[in-house]
Formats: C-alpha cells, sequence, structure tokens
C-alpha cells in the first residue's frame, strides 16, 4: 500500500514539473534570423530548380520537333536558363564544400586533409563538365 | 576597480510567481577579463539572489553553463564580456528546452535520446580481468577520438532548427556520441543502436544545416558524425539486396 501510495506521490511530482515548464516558441521566421540558416534554406530551394530542370529535360525528349525548338529558344528560355544555372551553380559548390563533412579518408592515423578531397571534387566536375560539353558541341556539329 | 559597467537582460521565468517569462536588466562592473558567467555570478552574489542557473567547473570541461547569448548558444564560462560591451548582453535560456526556472533548462529529453542510442560502450566481446585490457591502436583511436571530446552541453540542440520545431529528433550530441561507439573498434553494439538512429526520429531526420557543428566549443562536429551514420545505414541497406552482403559493424 505505501510503495503505491509512494508511485501516485512520484507521478503527482512529474506532473506538477511538467505543468510549471515553460515551453519556448520557436518563431517561424527562424531561417532569417541568422545568415548560416537563410543560406542553407537557399540550398535547399535550389534543389526545386535543379530537379525541375531535370524533369524539363526529360519532357522535351518526348517533344515534337517543333515543340522542342520553341520550347528552347526565345528571351524566356534564355532567362529561365541563366537562372537555372545560377541555382545549379549555387547547389553544386555548397554540396561540394560539405563533401568532407560526409567522406573521411584516412592514411593510417593521420586523416586525408579536407581541403584535398574538395579539391579533387571541383577538378572532376570540371573535367566531366567539359567532356559534356565538348560532346554537345561534337553531336550540334553533326557528329562530324 | 571597474570604472563603468556593463548591462545584461536576463531572461526570468518564475513560475511560482508568474506563468510568463520577463526579461530584468542587470547592471554589474566591466572587467576585461570577465565571462559571462562571472557577471551572473555577480548578480546572484551582490544584486538578486533570487536568479536560477546552472554552472560548475568555470573553464569549458563540465558543460553545464550553457545558454543563449544575444541569441547565440554559449558556454558562458568561455565567452567574455569584451566580446559584447558596450552592446547589451540578452541572456537567455539554451533555445529548444523547456524551462524550469530562469536560465535553467529541463535536460530530461535529452538524457532519455542518450539511453536511446546506448551511448556507451557494448564491448564486442567480453574479457575477464585475466585476458586483460581492451586493446587498440593508435589509428582505431584515431576514427572516433574527435566524437569522444562531446560535454553534454547541449549547445548543439539549442543550434538545431530540426530539433527546435520536432523534439522528437534524437538530435545531435546523441547521434555524435552513438556514432562514437559504433567506430569504436572494441565496441559491438552497432546493431542495437541501428534501431533508434536509423529509424524516423533518427539520423534522416537532419537536413544537414551545420550550425550545431559551428556552436560546438570542443569541434566535436556533430554535423559530420550524422552524415557519416546516414553513409552506414546506406551501406547497410546496399548489403540487405545482395545474398551474399551482410551488416558491418564500423570499424
Amino acid at each position: 500500500m505505501s510503495q503505491v501510495q509512494s508511485h501516485d506521490s512520484e507521478s503527482s511530482a512529474r506532473g506538477d514539473h511538467a505543468a510549471r515548464l515553460y515551453h519556448q516558441p520557436w518563431p517561424s521566421d527562424w531561417w532569417l534570423r541568422r545568415a548560416s540558416f537563410t543560406l542553407f534554406m537557399i540550398r535547399e530551394i535550389t534543389a526545386v530548380f535543379v530537379g525541375g530542370y531535370a524533369i524539363f529535360l526529360l519532357v522535351l525528349l518526348f517533344l515534337p520537333a517543333g515543340a522542342f525548338q520553341a520550347a528552347v529558344q526565345g528571351p524566356v528560355s534564355a532567362f529561365m536558363h541563366v537562372i537555372v544555372l545560377v541555382m545549379a551553380l549555387y547547389h553544386t559548390v555548397t554540396w561540394l564544400n560539405l563533401t568532407p563533412k560526409v567522406l573521411v579518408v584516412w592514411r593510417g592515423e593521420e586523416r586525408v586533409n579536407p581541403i584535398l578531397l574538395t579539391a579533387a571534387h571541383y577538378v572532376g566536375w570540371i573535367v566531366l563538365s567539359l567532356v559534356i560539353v565538348g560532346l554537345v558541341v561534337f553531336l550540334a556539329g553533326g557528329g562530324a | 576597480m571597474a570604472d563603468e559597467n556593463a548591462i545584461l537582460e536576463v531572461f526570468r521565468y518564475q513560475p511560482d510567481q508568474k506563468s510568463e517569462p520577463t526579461f530584468q536588466r542587470y547592471e554589474v562592473p566591466f572587467h576585461e577579463e570577465w565571462v559571462v558567467l562571472d557577471a551572473l555570478n555577480y548578480i546572484k552574489d551582490h544584486l538578486d539572489g533570487t536568479l536560477s542557473y546552472r554552472w560548475s567547473c568555470r573553464m569549458g570541461i563540465c558543460g553545464s553553463c550553457g545558454m543563449m547569448v544575444n541569441g547565440d548558444p554559449k558556454l558562458t564560462c568561455s565567452v567574455f564580456l569584451r566580446d559584447y560591451h558596450p552592446q547589451v548582453m540578452r541572456v537567455e535560456p539554451l533555445r529548444g528546452f523547456p524551462v524550469i526556472r530562469d536560465l535553467v533548462i529541463d535536460l530530461d529529453d535529452f538524457m532519455n535520446k542518450m539511453t536511446e542510442v546506448k551511448a556507451w560502450m557494448i564491448p564486442k566481446e567480453e574479457r575477464s580481468i585475466e585476458q586483460g585490457e581492451y586493446l587498440q591502436s593508435p589509428a582505431q583511436l584515431a576514427r572516433y577520438r574527435q566524437y569522444s571530446t562531446c560535454i553534454n552541453c547541449t549547445l548543439c540542440y539549442a543550434a538545431c532548427p530540426v530539433y527546435g520545431r520536432h523534439t522528437e529528433f534524437v538530435g545531435p550530441a546523441a547521434i555524435a556520441l552513438a556514432q562514437r561507439y559504433n567506430m569504436d573498434s572494441r565496441d559491438g553494439g552497432y546493431e542495437e543502436r541501428a534501431e533508434t538512429l536509423f529509424d524516423e526520429h533518427g539520423v534522416w531526420m537532419c537536413t544537414f544545416v551545420g550550425d550545431c557543428s559551428r556552436v560546438c566549443p570542443k569541434n566535436v562536429d556533430p554535423a559530420a558524425a550524422i552524415q557519416q551514420a546516414k553513409v552506414s545505414a546506406t551501406k547497410d541497406f546496399y548489403r540487405s539486396l545482395v545474398p551474399w552482403g551482410k551488416r558491418r559493424t564500423e570499424t
């Protein structure tokens, strides 16, 4: 019986404690209150543009030739491509800079310098981009 | 002898008197060598004995004096008045946690999470005293050493917007410590921790804001620990797809 009473009084004390706690509100504009938060949100939003452009490219594949030309030419298309390019560059740079947080390489007891890892990714990115540009230019020229 | 005063606006919450918090302004002598905790101790000793806050070691080891100073999570024993003066210093309890009184937060949720992730050594093999100690090479130690320096100050939780909006998230320090043990060559508890670490409230809730690592006073880099735990979970998933694959304990 005494155990039951003890349990009840403990529960009651916990209830009182919980009731007296003040829960601090988390502001809905938290991402505007610190530059690093705002930059994080921009990084996340750029994913929408990158993903959206990937869908746009897939749609292009299924368009007839006339519609394809209309979709990729003109000032509206040029403006859209510039915006998407800026977003894609920001997205790529921010994620490449974060690579050493995810990828840790060890040489014995020494960790390989994170800057080297990031630099290697930048080199890979530039080389791949040049290869793709070269391929596109080659195909646009009729493959000759 | 101080010639001028520093001004602090301190969060006050006294549930026995008021149901809502207020801010109280105090003027304390400005000394170049004083940290914010010195100013709080001055208030407690000379101006207002009712002010409640936690502190212990005064040298960035115990992790108990974490508070928001002008909106940023800080160990108050490690930030100087001169870093803010003559600006008014606003001192608040760590964000994201329930407040018991004034600057004292309720740590029950954090302590429960440390238990849930089993943030302790689960030996890979039991050894008797006669068998001797669990040996480890310097290279094996180097793998997890950074994550072992966490002092449980919870500044990373106060910096984390994910935890701020969804307190069910296991959170940076608990995951970093779980990862610390997962990466320890002597530990065999990876499977036991996986259920909590990799469930819907575990590592996948982290959106990699990265502010936990910025505010960490010990450079633990919990954001990196969380992303590396995600890599472990992903490897496990792909291993589970092939007949010869099996989950491996991190080494």
